[in-house]
């Protein structure tokens, strides 16, 4: 009843070619932004921020990043681990040698030498692909984390190996280091995660996007009808490596703080990525968030059943959630390749004929 | 002889012997990628839970004692008998087949069409689970596995290049062992793909699964045969592994060091997995040798994946490989 689009009648083609053509849509989409900018910062406190909102938002970006590269340009990546570090690394790097320069350019710096290091370690995708890339981007994990636990250069030779953040502001507010207060890291991140995710959708669906997924679809013809494989596949990698980036100095400038290469971006964090691109559905915005939501909320509440109401033991608790994850992946590609924006699109399907469905 | 040289020799030598182990379990990579076109991620994880299996069978423990324990606040973790190790290697095995069933029934039936991609996404979904299923129904502590195979230094190659070279190289006679014992496996496997029936219809549906199905192949018989020769393959990385360091998650990483053998020695080819996975072998162990010194330690976490990845611009079939030939 509220939500089609019979009755919306579209007078200009900017309109027609509008990013959300239904009306109910536009309006969820706005309140929701409305909601995350004016009412969820009186509300939120260290607990929330730290345990749910700051990693999904972060770890949001990084899945969008990811789906840019395997849901849009087919190309499958087990690299994304260390693309993070390569952010992580970078912002660290920079704001400890320029302490004047603002931490969002630094952050977008960071993302453009991740974006630099994917190119690199994307080229080999023009001569295969398939798991032969996913082994080559392995080389790229495992090359990278080594690089950063092993050259004291890169981590300013610090005695225990960890780099840590020192505190910068932003807008005249602490949003890294220890001062920082829960609400201005959250509008940090959302304000990181909303530009972001605005650029993949508009990316994805102009020229650059529509190549992408030519590409993807078969690359051979798409070649032929006048793709260069070279240009899509790289700038692919570059986009989604920026992303990565971005998402990577988030985590550690904002997030966590203090990290080591190879205990917070290992393997088990780009497989982390790769689960929430295909739980929430590969080719889609929103389910990069919606992937992103459930493997950060499921844990959390799996925990919370578990250890704290059940008083299990931790370890049997988190043992239990890497099986229940396994799973999940498999009923998702047994019974929904396309993840949850595809479930998404069916409750919207039926919204549209209530309460008449016939 | 000059020092450095010798050294090298016996790294190189090392390095042969942790060769045969990748190659043991690029060995059952290769068998699955033939038979069904499926890359398989969790065989890494599959040696893993055979060698906890074994382990578990061997000294009795209760399956799920953890999470039983957990739900009725028992506390119960032993059957308090031990078993011979030929039962419960002959136990591991049934279990392996059961998986190998379970997997073709619930999984990869299912998938039958799919992009090669998606059914790789299956696999590590699988090694996930997989890996979760292994912890919480063994115990996910360091276990020590002993099927009876003698270790530490071997004496005889001790004597004999201390009497060639005037230095006793060190090598763990477990190694030579497991030397021994796949290339047992891989004369049983290439008897069996020649000259049984079973074999040959193995070979037919590598070849071309629409022929193979319509001269009367079960294509579902082939792929639980061949997950399960999987996952006895698994299951012998998964002893000679175990009985080196100890059964512990970092078998199934150190499992994925098989991706880049696979990528050296081709994937459809059973000669070419071993012979790359002792060249990965020699090669990450002469490389940590000659330029760890220079460029940091730990090369070996990442020189077989380099290695692959240079490899894989000039040669993407592999050395042993059939080539790749895209029809639109």
């Amino acid at each position: 009843m509220i939500y089609r689009e019979a009755g919306d009648f579209k007078t200009s083609y900017a309109a027609d070619n509008q990013t959300f053509p239904i009306r109910g849509d536009r309006v969820a989409y706005y309140l929701v932004i409305a909601f995350a900018f004016l009412v969820v910062p009186f509300f939120i406190n260290d607990y929330w921020a730290n345990s749910i909102v700051l990693p999904f938002l972060i770890y949001a970006i990084a899945a969008l990043g990811l789906n840019i590269l395997i849901g849009y340009c087919g190309q499958l990546s087990l690299g994304s681990g260390a693309f993070m570090a390569v952010g992580a690394y970078a912002t660290f790097k920079l704001t400890v040698a320029f302490p004047g320069m603002s931490i969002v350019f630094v952050i977008l710096l960071a993302g453009l030498v991740t974006a630099a290091v994917g190119v690199l370690f994307g080229l080999p995708s023009l001569r295969i692909k398939g798991f032969y890339l996913a082994v080559a981007t392995l080389a790229a994990q495992f090359f990278l984390i080594w690089l950063f636990t092993q050259q004291p250069w890169f981590y300013n030779n610090s005695p225990t190996g960890m780099i840590s953040m020192p505190t910068r502001e932003f807008l005249g507010y602490p949003v890294t280091g220890a001062r920082a207060s829960a609400v201005s890291m959250y509008l940090f991140c959302l304000m990181f995660a909303v530009a972001l995710a605005w650029l993949a959708r508009n990316l994805t669906r102009g020229t650059m996007g529509r190549k992408w997924m030519a590409i993807r679809d078969m690359d051979i013809a798409a070649e032929i009808i006048g793709v260069n494989p070279m240009l899509a596949k790289l700038s692919a990698f570059a986009v989604s490596s920026f992303f990565i980036g971005v998402a990577g100095a988030l985590l550690f400038g904002v997030y966590l703080g203090a990290v080591e290469a190879g205990e917070a971006f290992g393997i088990d964090k780009s497989f982390l990525i790769l689960f929430m691109v295909i739980i929430g559905g590969l080719g889609s915005i929103l389910g990069s968030f919606l992937g992103a939501a459930f493997l950060i909320v499921g844990p959390v509440l799996l925990k919370l059943l578990l250890v704290n109401q059940l008083g299990w033991p931790s370890d049997l608790a988190a043992h239990l959630e890497i099986m229940i994850v396994g799973a999940l992946i498999l009923v998702v590609l047994i019974l929904e390749p396309h993840g949850m924006t595809a479930l998404w699109r069916t409750i919207k399907e039926k919204l549209r004929l209530w309460p008449f469905p016939h | 002889m000059p020092e450095t040289l010798l050294f090298a020799m016996e790294a190189a030598i090392n390095g042969l012997a942790a060769g045969v182990m990748y190659a043991l379990v690029a060995l059952g990579f290769v068998l699955i990628f033939k038979a069904s076109g499926i890359f398989n991620f969790s065989q890494g994880v599959m040696a893993l839970f055979a060698a906890l299996t074994l382990v578990g069978l061997q000294t009795g423990q209760i399956p799920f004692s953890h999470l039983i324990n957990a739900i009725f606040g028992t506390r119960m973790h032993h059957f308090g008998f031990t078993l011979p190790t030929f039962v419960a290697i002959a136990g591991t095995v049934l279990v392996m087949i059961a998986f190998a069933w379970l997997v073709e029934r619930l999984i990869f039936r299912h998938l039958v069409n799919q992009e090669p991609i998606i059914l790789f996404m299956a696999t590590i979904g699988l090694a996930y689970f997989l890996e979760g299923l292994g912890d919480i129904m063994w115990g996910a502590e360091v276990k020590r596995l002993d099927v009876g195979l003698p270790q530490g230094m071997s004496g005889p190659i001790d004597d004999l290049t201390f009497a060639w070279f005037g230095y006793g190289f060190f090598v763990d006679s477990l190694e030579i062992w497991a030397a021994a014992i796949a290339g047992l496996l891989v004369i049983t496997l290439v008897i069996f793909s020649q000259y049984t029936k079973q074999g040959r219809a193995l070979r037919a549906v590598a070849d071309d699964h629409q022929a193979a199905l319509s001269v009367g192949i079960s294509l579902r018989f082939i792929w639980v045969l061949v997950w399960s020769l999987a996952g006895i393959v698994a299951l012998v990385a998964g002893i000679m592994w175990g009985a080196k360091s100890g059964v512990q998650f970092s078998l199934s990483l150190i499992a994925l060091k098989a991706l880049p053998v696979l990528i050296l020695g081709g994937f459809t080819s059973i000669p070419g997995a071993i012979i790359g996975g002792l060249i990965i072998g020699v090669g990450e162990k002469l490389f940590d040798f000659l330029l760890g010194p220079i460029v940091g330690s730990a090369t070996e976490n990442w020189f077989a994946y380099m290695l692959a990845l240079v490899f894989l611009l000039f040669r993407p079939q592999g050395l042993f490989g059939e080539k790749i030939i895209e029809r639109v």
